[in-house]
């Protein structure tokens, strides 16, 4: 289990008055104490535009003499609060937030990659991402390689003068690995590459990738931080030298997100703490039931000793998040989509991490188009659920899939 | 389907236009009808809109009614609820209620000639001798605000039928979480919503819940004359907040025990007001009628005046010095000048809402930092 190191204090407390415990944290960190108006929760602010009073405040802030907002592409206030707010959830100097994950990852891609630059990424993965890298980058001059999950000697291998980055996930979607972040933080220190780390399954009350060494973590806020459904944003984790880059890029690109969007966000993450340890419970539940159901083959959770990454992921995580994924047995594509559909209270759709328990089936929601040796390569079997647990009640899930394997 | 789970589906049921998973906010007025003179599902937004209703429904759900209807605020709730009266009715009270209730009690009520009487609802046998002929409501609250009394719901409910009267509860302090009052024989559930249902302290709101078809009818009739109704956006993020509401609740209530135990052992403390409390007079009750915890109110007593008190509640670090409650932060004010402020000195004093006090709203912060908030405001 990781220590609570949280450096960040409760602010406008001096001196601090003790480490601020993580729900701490969520309600308070990077907030105002006293705020507009005097108002307990931070105003929306809308405003495209910020206006100055004189000519000479133009100037000061050109020449930096004044931190103020100066147009809603480079920053707005609802967005530091909630930037500041995740980076010490992260236990991290700096964040930045994007309109979604995927564009917080490109956002990071775009400003760290050049063309002749490769990187290297463990093979399982959000589809979307390896998408992108190998697709998109790849107009762009820049090389991916991908390597088998967790294998650091090919990893190793696969490393050229060229290569600027190293990327995982962890957990990994959908198999769950959970990586050796020591170790994938001191490959990249040894050959002097930068290391992200898409901790978006886990969330930061789980892991805090950063305090392993890794230079960032990327996060989809639309699953667990969000937490509701309800909006998408997403964000990077880091320091602010490294992060400055990324900044200014955001800036001229304008991936950013909403006013409206970011205090949703703010208002999801005051819960944050409380819906991850509901998050855990009922997946560690869901997990163990599976485990013990005749028609299931395989229960892919790190939580399970059964789990060929349990190990590190005892070490390494507070808890073990609400994703499963699981096979059933002796089941077509089509047996298993009826167990999908015979769901009651976990809705069908993409996406995780909100209140609302989701179900899905990989080889239909993501990898339709894909031909049976790609999903083959990829790890995708036909009798393939993905689950991602709620919050709601553990017994009425358990109930729920019972009777789903039952029909 | 249990209560954690029907807070997070009941009225929530995905769109069925887009399948999205979180049913979109409907901020129209008007709706296009199918002819003159007749009727769509929805009208005009006053008597009824897709976004409140569906959470009037999880509201309703929640508290075991038939209906709930959602309101601008929990005043409006209230008065909502007391527009059933009529001028010569009387109506009691129980002594030690939220201080806006007691306003309109006094100042808006009387002007209609309705006549109040407070008793001590935790007191059977007082508050029954506070009825009259005339009586037509009694209005209670689940914990007593500010000096955290139990009532006996079921026997206040049984006397108050015996007597042909409505009984009104409000279960603010409580929410559904803990205690369901029309389970227990209450006739009208009103909520400040703008509380723990709400949750983030962002949406001022009041809820009515009954479990009569014949008393939602009236309710609602009132309601949409005289228009007191939820806007959209609001009923957005009440639904929003209700779906972590239990974990909440759980959470506060686990926190508030551990923080009134503590508060106990400080020799600057007198008493402390909490029905977890053995030494509280209604945990037995408590015990019976509440269930899942005793909620995140916290009243407690200095041993000193109120320029001491005052003191106490304008040093803290993380408890914001605030009215209202029930939210993620952790709030702290003095009852006798912010919450009861509207008490006539003679009611306080004969109530006990002495200067000394001290109500906490305990939020979702670690307890470890709140005691430690607290420890050194109180200066132990």
């Amino acid at each position: 289990m990781q220590t609570d190191k949280i450096q960040e204090s409760i602010p406008g407390t001096t001196p601090p008055l003790r480490v601020a415990g993580p729900s701490t944290q969520c309600v308070h960190a990077g907030e105002a104490r006293q705020k507009m108006a005097d108002a307990i929760t931070d105003a929306i602010c809308c405003s495209s535009t910020y206006t100055f009073e004189s000519t000479k405040s133009v100037i000061d802030f050109i020449e930096q003499k004044q931190p103020r907002e100066e147009y809603g592409r480079y920053g707005s206030p609802n967005e530091k609060v909630v930037e500041r707010k995740l980076a010490a959830l992260d236990n991290g100097e700096d964040a930045i937030v994007f309109a979604s994950g995927m564009a917080a990852a490109v956002g990071l891609y775009m400003a760290k990659l050049n063309a002749g630059d490769e990187i290297v990424f463990f093979d399982q993965c959000y589809h979307r991402s390896r998408e992108f890298c190998s697709k998109h980058l790849s107009r762009f001059g820049v090389v991916t390689r991908q390597v088998p999950t967790g294998d650091f000697n090919a990893m190793e291998a696969a490393i050229t003068s060229k290569t600027k980055m190293l990327v995982s996930e962890s957990p990994t979607n959908p198999h769950l690995t959970v990586i050796d972040l020591e170790q994938f933080a001191a490959l990249g220190k040894e050959h002097k590459i930068e290391t992200m780390i898409d901790a978006t399954l886990a969330s930061p009350y789980n892991i805090r990738p950063l305090d392993y060494g890794v230079d960032y973590v990327w996060h989809s806020c639309t699953k667990y931080l969000g937490g509701h459904n309800d909006l998408l944003a997403g964000s990077i984790v880091g320091s602010k030298e490294k992060l400055e880059s990324v900044r200014n890029l955001r800036g001229i690109m304008g991936g950013i997100n909403s006013a409206h969007n970011l205090y949703l966000l703010e208002r999801g993450l005051k819960t944050f703490a409380l819906r991850m340890e509901r998050h855990n419970e009922n997946g560690q539940a869901i997990a163990d039931f599976l485990t013990n159901h005749p028609r299931i083959e395989h229960v892919y959770y790190p939580g399970l000793s059964s789990h060929p990454t349990h190990s590190v992921a005892k070490r390494t995580m507070r808890g073990f998040g609400g994703l499963i994924t699981f096979l059933i047995k002796d089941a077509d594509w089509r047996k298993t989509a009826d167990v999908v559909d015979a769901c009651r209270i976990s809705r069908i759709g993409p996406s995780l991490g909100g209140v609302e328990s989701l179900i899905e089936q990989p080889l239909v929601m993501s990898y339709f188009n894909y031909p049976p040796e790609q999903r083959a390569q990829f790890g995708i079997p036909d009798n393939m659920i993905r689950m991602a647990c709620g919050i709601e009640d553990t017994q009425d899930l358990i109930d729920d899939l019972a009777q789903a394997l039952d029909s | 389907m249990k209560f954690r789970t029907r807070s997070i589906h009941v009225g929530a049921e995905p769109d069925p236009a887009t399948g999205a998973v979180v049913p979109p906010i409907h901020t129209a007025t008007t709706f296009i009808q199918p002819g003159a003179g007749e009727w769509g599902k929805f009208d005009y937004s006053r008597s009824g809109s897709p976004t409140r209703n569906q959470v009037e429904k999880t509201i309703a759900s929640l508290e075991g009614g038939v209906g709930a209807l959602l309101f601008s605020s929990g005043m409006a709730a209230t008065h909502g609820a007391m527009m059933l009266l009529q001028s010569g009715d009387h109506i009691v009270a129980g002594s030690d209620i939220y201080g806006g209730t007691y306003r309109l009690l006094h100042k808006i009520l009387s002007r209609s000639g309705i006549e109040v009487t407070l008793a001590p609802a935790h007191d059977i046998e007082s508050f029954k001798a506070a009825f009259k002929p005339n009586t037509k409501m009694a209005w209670i609250e689940t914990i007593g605000n500010p000096l955290m009394t139990i009532p006996d719901i079921r026997a206040i409910a049984d006397f108050t039928h015996s007597r042909k009267g409505l009984l009104g509860i409000d279960n603010t302090f409580a929410t559904p979480s803990l205690v369901r009052p029309l389970e227990l024989g209450a006739d009208i559930v009103m909520h400040s919503a703008t509380k723990y249902l709400g949750g983030h302290s962002d949406c001022l709101s009041g809820a009515l819940v009954v479990g009569d078809e014949q008393l939602f009818k009236d309710l609602y009739f009132t309601q949409n004359a005289t228009g007191a109704v939820l806007g959209p956006f609001e009923s957005f993020l009440l639904g929003r907040g209700i779906k972590t509401l239990d974990l909440r609740v759980k959470e506060q209530s686990r926190s508030a025990m551990q923080i009134a135990r503590w508060l106990q052992k400080q020799p600057m403390v007198k008493r402390v007001l909490y029905p977890g409390l053995e030494t509280h007079p209604g945990h037995e009750l408590a015990k019976r009628q509440m269930g899942g915890g005793f909620g995140g109110m916290i009243t407690f007593e200095i041993d000193g005046d109120l320029a001491a008190t005052k003191r106490v509640c304008e040093s803290t670090k993380i408890f914001g010095l605030a009215v209202s409650l029930g939210a993620v932060e952790s709030l702290i004010e003095q009852p006798a000048t912010m919450s009861h402020a509207s008490y006539a000195i003679v009611d306080k004093v004969r109530f006990g809402i002495t200067d000394g006090l001290i109500r906490l709203s305990i939020g979702l912060e670690d307890p470890e930092d709140l005691q430690n908030d607290l420890a050194q405001a109180i200066g132990t």
